[in-house]
This record gives structure tokens, sequence and C-alpha cells, in this order.
């Protein structure tokens, strides 16, 4: 009875996806202790938004991707009325215009697009498969900036980014031509002059001092530098838990959100980056799996998107905290400090397993 | 035809596919662009960065700069620091903040208002490293505590500077005060580029100038590297960059003449705003009441703030600078000014006045129930004839009074250098389409013309609009950009940095019309409205009553000051300039609810013109003088 029961319960679970999330979620757990040594509330708040996010996640995967797709165009629709709204009557907090005052609690609206983006591109694919001409992917590219463009004039340069990578990467699987996409290539290297002037001061800070961080050495420059002496220092086989001393003699900043993975780097060596490396190459790839055998044009569509936004995260904030990629805000995907964020990605993952589990009920 | 399709279906599968291929290709080389860092960083460089995060023992700490001080024209200090030890909690080191400040009540006195000081602040400034639960320790609380630090991990003693406003009330609404830096202010100096500067500083510039002169009175945030231990405790001091203290402000402001200001509004609400004509540099400016800056420094309590805002008199309001007025009697000065200037009156020319001005059916009262009889510009000024400005208001037209008057500076903000005016109200047609939403409210009615001509209506001024106005008439139509601040003070250097008088602008008007107005001015103080207030006044003057109206009285009511609630009272007005001939300074006078202003507003005035010019002091609130009271 209680097995029947259990099973029921797990049935849409998929178990490598699962045991691949969990073991990331744990070494974000261990990191973070060590991270947030100071701050002991942190990690039992995590542990709340773990489960908070399990149970998006399970949810979520109880759905039918049909039942995804009826959600695509009014999430879309109300991320963009959110998006427009926060233009008009945001709240500035760190002199970016991101949150909208709901009397009771305040929300990041471009959060929403990170997954109603590639649900609304899929499904707008979906609909036109028939007749996939240039001109759907000329919508399809409106739709994408839109929002984009609201989110970057905020500014908040992560999400922009996050949410381009999204919904860029359906209009890719969708097939778009090589020769479209080179020229594109072509032209947005061409307007990064443009893109510039649009910058804010702060912005073109960040990628002046990647460049040269020693130029800043107090200001902006400090955190590349001091993630890069954590991560060299680290070398092979790491300090030992809890015994980074940059992360504990308090040299790192952000160290339990955006730069946990220089703790992480510090205390486990490359030896812990390779695992962190392969845990997520691996569920990388049984996203792309579930991609690869989904049923409709739309679950493929999805599923390649949410499986190529996680590594976004990945490579986007490993990059930068090693020195290679500017200071954005983008999270460690299931290991940085951050329920949001957290929720966001789970809810991706519930979606490949909903497509998974139910790639035969649909394959009529 | 089934098979086709299926056929297709395949090779779309079979597209899709390659292109998933693709990505994983792709992610893959990313991945081994990372490893590639990772054992570049590690593996190649690991002798490098491990060298480095030994050395990193070094930690640097900011070092706040004094603020600069706040000085009347004469030397006179009005904000300055001094230095105390404080009693500093880390919320993020602690685990029980309530049980930790309970057993450190059994060590140093805790009261209930520093308790809820504390707890406003844990919520303003969030984030905030360390916050005072007790400020200005005395010596031996410190060395008590010191004995027994070891039982509060978190918590530690500090040497800060402290903000202190030496004259307390005394012309709070100019200086302003510091408060502690919370999370709009953060998003401030975020976004002014300033977040390396303001390390380690706990307050900022809230109002009044040390708001306006913040970037000058902060100063530069030096800083230095500590070496620490492995704890993080610093061990000995390796290099020192020393802080640029901030500049000093040196006012135009004489604080006497301030206080002799202040005393004569007894407990009266109201503003008072003078001004030298000759360079816009203010001499006095005046927000009763004020409030006590020092309150602020260390965070108010709850208590006291809620005292302060839920105050019907609204102490924290600056009435000089954002408390809007109607100007009343004192507008008909300009008035006759635009009336000579366009040609529409000459000064002998003589009106009837039956105590009305009858516009259709409505019946405009002159404040003299029976009327002045016979009036040229001249008495229409001195005897302040309401209905010979109702006419004149009718004859000019909102219009042309818009354009002659709004030359003075009515209406606009004038530039001063503190943040936070008013612009008030300069009516016109092209006012009233923008101020209104509906067709029938946006027209402009030739009715309200005429009450504006009194001054009435839709006028609404600032007393420093006011002042700047009267101070531009006694300039001979010269205007200058009022100003608090005289120079800035490198403290270092000595340098100083003047803030020049800036030349607003300058009206044209004909010499005989200006001297004709003043002529008519000086005569309210020797023989007119003003002159009770004025009587045996040792030097010449020019003056002007006004009495503005709060509520609105129907026609047919008779004002009667007795009946009426104390807050619906009146607000007494009064504008003037000494001496005549060489105007030293100018002012404008607002109080509040107090009725006629040749009786409580010509008073005050009397009172600052008189210490201004002779030196003289009374240190008494002014007396009421009786006047007329059909005259305002």
């Amino acid at each position: 009875m209680i097995r029947t029961l259990w099973l029921r319960f797990t049935d849409k679970i998929d178990p490598p996806l699962f045991a691949l999330a969990f073991a990331l979620l744990l070494l974000g757990l261990i990191t973070l202790t060590s991270a947030a040594h100071d701050t002991p509330a942190r990690i039992s708040g995590q542990a709340v938004s773990i489960l908070v996010a399990l149970a998006v996640m399970w949810t979520v995967a109880q759905f039918q991707p049909q039942t995804l797709m009826r959600f695509a165009l009014p999430a879309y629709a109300l991320g963009l009325a959110l998006l427009i709204a926060v233009a008009l009557f945001g709240d500035v907090v760190n002199g970016a215009r991101r949150w909208l005052n709901l009397g009771v609690t305040r929300i990041q609206p471009s959060e929403i697009m990170k997954i109603a983006m590639p649900l609304m591109l899929a499904w707008y694919f979906h609909k036109h498969e028939a007749t996939l001409r240039l001109r759907e992917y000329f919508v399809a590219s409106l739709l994408l900036l839109l929002p984009v463009m609201l989110i970057a004039r905020q500014p908040d340069l992560g999400t922009a980014l996050l949410v381009t990578a999204a919904g860029f990467y359906v209009i890719f699987l969708a097939g778009l031509s090589w020769k479209i996409l080179v020229g594109a290539l072509l032209a947005g290297c061409a307007s990064l002059p443009f893109l510039w002037s649009l910058m804010h001061d702060y912005q073109r800070r960040r990628i002046l001092t990647l460049l040269d961080p020693t130029s800043d050495p107090l200001g902006a420059g400090y955190h590349i530098i001091q993630s890069v002496i954590a991560v060299g220092s680290g070398g092979l086989a790491g300090k030992g838990w809890l015994k980074g001393t940059q992360a504990h003699l308090e040299f790192l900043p952000e160290r339990s959100t955006d730069f946990i993975f220089a703790v992480f780097s510090e205390e486990f060596g490359l030896i812990g980056n390779c695992l962190l490396l392969l845990l997520y190459l691996l569920l990388i790839g049984r996203g792309l799996a579930i991609a690869a055998n989904a049923p409709t044009f739309f679950a493929r569509l999805l599923a390649g998107a949410v499986t190529l936004t996680f590594f976004t995260y990945a490579f986007v904030n490993m990059g930068m905290v090693s020195g290679i990629l500017p200071v954005v805000g983008v999270p460690l995907p299931l290991v940085s400090f951050g329920g949001t964020a957290l929720v966001t990605l789970f809810l991706g993952i519930g979606i490949l397993m909903s497509i998974h589990r139910h790639r035969k009920l649909v394959q009529t | 035809m089934r098979l086709a399709e299926f056929k297709d279906h395949q090779r779309e599968l079979y597209y899709f596919q390659l292109r998933i291929g693709i990505a994983g290709a792709f992610v893959l080389a990313a991945f081994s662009l990372l490893l590639l860092r990772f054992v570049y960083l590690q593996i190649v460089q690991y002798d490098y960065y491990r060298t480095k995060a030994e050395d990193n023992r070094i930690s640097v700490v900011p070092i706040m700069p004094n603020r600069g001080l706040i000085l009347d024209r004469s030397g006179t200090v009005l904000a300055r620091n001094y230095s105390a030890y404080t009693l500093e909690i880390s919320p993020g080191k602690v685990t029980d903040l309530e049980k930790t400040i309970n057993e450190l009540e059994t060590i140093v006195e805790i009261r209930a208002s520093d308790r809820a000081r504390f707890k406003r602040l844990t919520i303003e400034a969030k984030g905030a490293e360390s916050l005072p639960i007790r400020t200005r320790l005395t010596d031996e609380e410190v060395a008590k505590f010191a004995v027994n630090r070891y039982r509060f991990p978190g918590v530690d003693i500090q040497a800060r500077l402290f903000r202190q406003y030496p004259l307390n009330e005394l012309a709070s609404h100019v200086t302003g005060y510091i408060g502690r830096i919370n999370e709009r202010d953060v998003d401030r100096i975020e976004e002014a580029g300033l977040t390396a500067n303001y390390k380690g500083s706990d307050h900022i510039g809230k109002t009044g100038l040390e708001q306006s002169y913040e970037s000058e009175l902060h100063g530069f945030t030096g800083y230095e590297q500590v070496e620490v231990d492995s704890a993080g405790r610093g061990v000995r001091t390796l290099s020192r960059t020393s802080p640029t203290p901030g500049n000093n402000l040196v006012l135009t402001l004489d604080i006497r003449l301030q206080q002799v200001a202040e005393q004569a509004f007894g407990d009266n609400r109201g503003a008072l705003v003078a001004v030298e004509p000759a360079t816009g540099g203010i001499l006095a400016f005046v927000s009763k009441p004020g409030f006590d800056p020092n309150l602020f420094v260390d965070g108010i309590d709850p208590a006291s703030w809620e005292l302060l805002n839920t105050s019907l008199d609204r102490p924290m309001v600056n009435r000089a600078l954002a408390g809007t007025y109607p100007p009343g009697s004192t507008f008909k000065p300009y008035m006759a000014l635009a009336a000579l200037e366009l040609g529409k009156r000459a000064p002998q020319q003589t009106i009837y006045d039956p105590g009305f001005f009858q516009f259709g059916n409505h019946r405009f009262r002159d404040s003299r129930p029976g009327g002045h009889g016979t009036v040229d510009m001249y008495k229409s000024l001195v005897a302040s004839c309401d209905t010979y400005y109702y006419m004149l208001g009718n004859d000019l037209g909102i219009d042309n009074i818009a354009r002659f008057i709004g030359q003075f500076g009515f209406g606009e903000k004038t530039g001063i250098d503190v943040e936070g005016e008013a612009s008030g109200v300069l009516p016109s047609q092209e006012w009233k389409r923008k101020r209104f939403k509906k067709p029938e409210q946006q027209k402009w009615y030739a009715g309200e013309t005429i009450s504006v001509g009194i001054g009435q209506g839709y006028n609404a001024y600032t007393p420093l609009q006011m002042a700047q106005a009267m101070a531009a008439l006694a300039n001979n139509g010269v205007m200058y950009r009022p100003h608090l601040v005289n120079y800035i003070e490198n403290i270092r250097s000595g340098e100083r940095t003047m803030v020049e008088p800036k030349l607003g602008r300058a009206i044209t008007l004909k010499p005989e019309n200006l001297e004709f107005i003043k002529r008519a001015l000086a005569g309210v103080n020797t023989e007119g409205t003003g002159a009770r207030a004025f009587a045996k006044a040792e030097y010449t003057s020019a003056g002007k009553t006004g009495t503005a109206q709060v509520i609105a009285i129907k026609q047919n009511e008779k004002y009667d000051e007795k009946r009426v609630t104390e807050r619906h009272r009146d607000h007494a007005l009064f504008i003037a300039f000494a001496p005549l001939e060489s105007p030293k300074i100018a002012l404008a006078v607002v109080v509040e609810n107090a009725g006629f202003g040749a009786r409580a507003a010509a008073p005050v005035a009397r009172q600052v013109l008189d210490y201004y010019l002779l030196g003289k002091r009374v240190n008494q609130p002014a007396a009421v003088v009786p006047g007329d009271e059909g005259d305002d």
C-alpha cells in the first residue's frame, strides 16, 4: 500500500535528473556552510528554499506538456506587462529599477521571463511548425528582443543575458538557417560600439576592469582580483572544507551568492572543480537527451532551451569567478544562495521531467 | 501521402537532433575552456596565487574624513564634530540580539529609547556592519565594558566622530541635519559612483545645507593597510593614506540676526527671509517652529520622531523654502509697477472706492467697509485699497499680470543653494490649462483675475520668492540668485571658493516708476499701514503690509477674527527694505494665522531691521501693535 503510494508519488520524477540535481544541491549546502559561517541564518534559509523549489519541481512534473503549452501565452504576457510596470513605477534598488512593489512583497518580474521566454517561443514555433519561414524567425526575434530591452534598461545585464540566451536557443533549435545565424553574429559584433554607448557607467567599468583588474583595486576590480586568487590558491586538492582563507578572512565579496564558486574552488581545488563540471555536464547531457527524444516540436524546443539555459548559468558564473567573463549577476545554478533562482531552476527541471515522463502518451 | 508526412517528420527530427548535437558540442567546448582556465590557475599558476593568498593577510581599513564645519558669516559655529565612544553591535555576528542587549544592560545603562532606536536602525540601515546600541559612553562605562568584552562576541566599543549642532533649534532649517545612511542613500551613493568614498561612512546629510553641500562637507575617505592574523585581527599597520577632511561652509547668514528674528516670532508659526539686495546673500532664513537637529544624529528615537511628524505645527517643514502662501496685499506694489510700466495707470489718476467693486453680479469687497473714497496710486499703496487693485487687475488681464510679475521670480524656483524648494503658483491662463484636467476647470474666468489683483486667488509664493522680489525692487530691478553659502573653505590649504553672486536677471524698469513705487512704500511706513510698527524708526525704510486669507469668506459675511478658529485665521505678511536710499537688507515675513499683517508681521520686521541697521536688541517676541483693522 505504502509502496504503491510512493510509486505513484515518484512516478513522474526522473531518477537520473533528480540524483544529479540533488548532488549539486548537496555540494551547494556544504559550500554554503563554509561561505556563510558568519550568517548562519542563510543556511537554514537555503534549506527552506530547497524544499519550496522541490515542491515546485514535483508539481510541474505532474503536468502534461500540452498543459504547459497553455501557460505559454499568459505567462509571457504577464511577464511583459510586469516589466512595463517596473519601467514605469518600479522600485530602485542599488541603482537599478528591477523590483515591483506589490504592497505585501516585492517581485522581480525579469525572473518570470527566464521561463516564460522559452515557453512562449517554443509554443510559437510549434504553432507554425508546418510553415516555418523567415517571417516566423523574425517575429520570434521581436518577441525575444522586446522584454530583453526592458530588462537591459533596468539595468540588469545578467538577467538580460540569460533571457536572450534562452530565447536564442529556441530559435537556434527551431532550425534558423546558418547563413542568417552567422550574419546576425557579425551584425552583433558590428553594433558593439553602439551598445557600449548605451551602457551605464558601472557596466563599462566592469568590462574595463576585466581587461585590467589592477586599475581599480579598491573598487570594481577588487571582486575579480580576490576571486581569482581564491580559485588559484586552491591548487589541486584545495585547502579543505572550512579552511579557505580568502573566504574566512572576508576578502571574498558576495561569497554566498554570486561568488560561491570561489569558495568552493578554494576549498576543494581542481579535483572539486572537475567533479562540479562533471555533474553539470551529466545534468546537461541528460537534459539534451530528453530533448532529442521528446515527442512534439514544442516539447523538444522547450526541453532543449531549458537545458541550455542551465548551461549558460553555469558557464557564465564560473567564467566570471575565474576571471574570463565580466562580472554580471548570474548565480551558480543549484549551488548559490538565493531562493528565486532556485525556484526558477527547479521549475525548469520539473518541465524536463514532465516532457520525459509524458513522451509516450502523446506519441500518436 | 502518409509516408511522405512520416518521412518529413523523420527528417525534421533528424535536423533537430543534429542541432542538439551541435549544442552539446558547444557545451563541451565551453566547459573545456573552463577546465583549461582552472588548470592554468590551480596548477600552472598555483604557486603564484598561493603566495598571493598568504600575503593576502592585508586588510584595507577605511578611515573616515572629518566632516566640514558650518559657520555663519562671522565665524560662529553652527555644526561641528566631537569624538565619543559608542557601544556597537554587529547584527550579523550576534545570534540572539535581544539576549545580548539584556546582558549588556547589566554593565552599561541602556534606556528604552536606546532599544527603540536600535530596533529602528536595524530595519533602516539593513546590511550595516555595526550599529550603535549606546552612544556617548562615559570613561567609566568604557572601562567596565572592556573588562567584560570577552563575554560579548560581535559587540565592541568604537571611537566615532559625532556631529553636533551647538545652537540646537536656532537656524535648524538652514543647517538641516545628518543621519545614518539608509538603503535609499546607499542607492544614491552607488548611482553617483561614490561607493568607495563612503566605505566606512555611517552618516550622510539628510536635509538643509548638510544635504545640499554633502559633496563638499564629506571629504575623501582615506585607508590604512593593516596586516591581519589568521583570525582577521589587526596586527600592525603597513601603510596609511590619510583622509582629506571635508570643506567648511561659511555662510552669508548672520546668526545673531537669525536669533533676533527667531525670537521675534515668539510662539508663532511662520517664516522670514532676509536678503542682501546687492548680492543675493541670505542674511536670515527663519522657519518656525524649528526642531533640534541633534536628535537625528545618532538615529532619532521613534517617540521623538512621532512627535515631530504628527505635530499640527509641522516643525519639519521648511516654510521659508517650501511653504507657499498667498501674498495678499504685499502683491500690490508689483501690480502698481505693472500698471505704470504697461501704461495702464498714471500715478495721479484716481478712482472712486465705495467699499466694493461690482463685477457682473459679484461684489468684491474692500477690507475697509465704507471704502477709501477717492484714491490715487500713492494712496492705494499707503492705505492698501483693495478696490483700486480689483479694478487694476481687471484692466491688466491675467496674462499681462503673469508676464510682468513673473520677471520678479514669482512662481519659479529661485535656485537657492539648498534643496527642497517649492515653485509656488503664478496664475495665468496657460497655468490653469496645465493644472486642471477637466475642460470646464481649465478655462480662465475674468472674475478670477480680480482676486489675483489683491494677491489672493490662485497666487501662492514662498517667503523666499517674496524676499527675492523685494530685493529686486530695492536693487532697481537687478536680481541675484539667493544663496546661503558665502564661500567654501578648504581647511588644509586655506583656499576659499567664493559662491559668487550670480546675476539672475536685470528687469528693465523706468527709473521714475521705480522712484514712485519706492516713495509710496516709504509712505506705508511713515503714514500708512506700517506706520505704527515703524514709529520713531531711526532709519528710512520701505514696506508693505499684507493679510492672506486662509479660508474663503462668503460674499456678505464679515471676517471676524475672534470667531474663526485659530488655524483658519488669516496669515499676516510684511515685506520691507531699508534704508530707502541705499538698501542693505530686504525681507519678507509671514506669520501664520496671526491676523492682520500690520499688527503681527510688521513688528517682527521692525525688530530685524532695528538689529541689522542699528544693532539694537530686544530679546523678546515682537509685540503686536494695535492697528486700524480695516486696512491690512
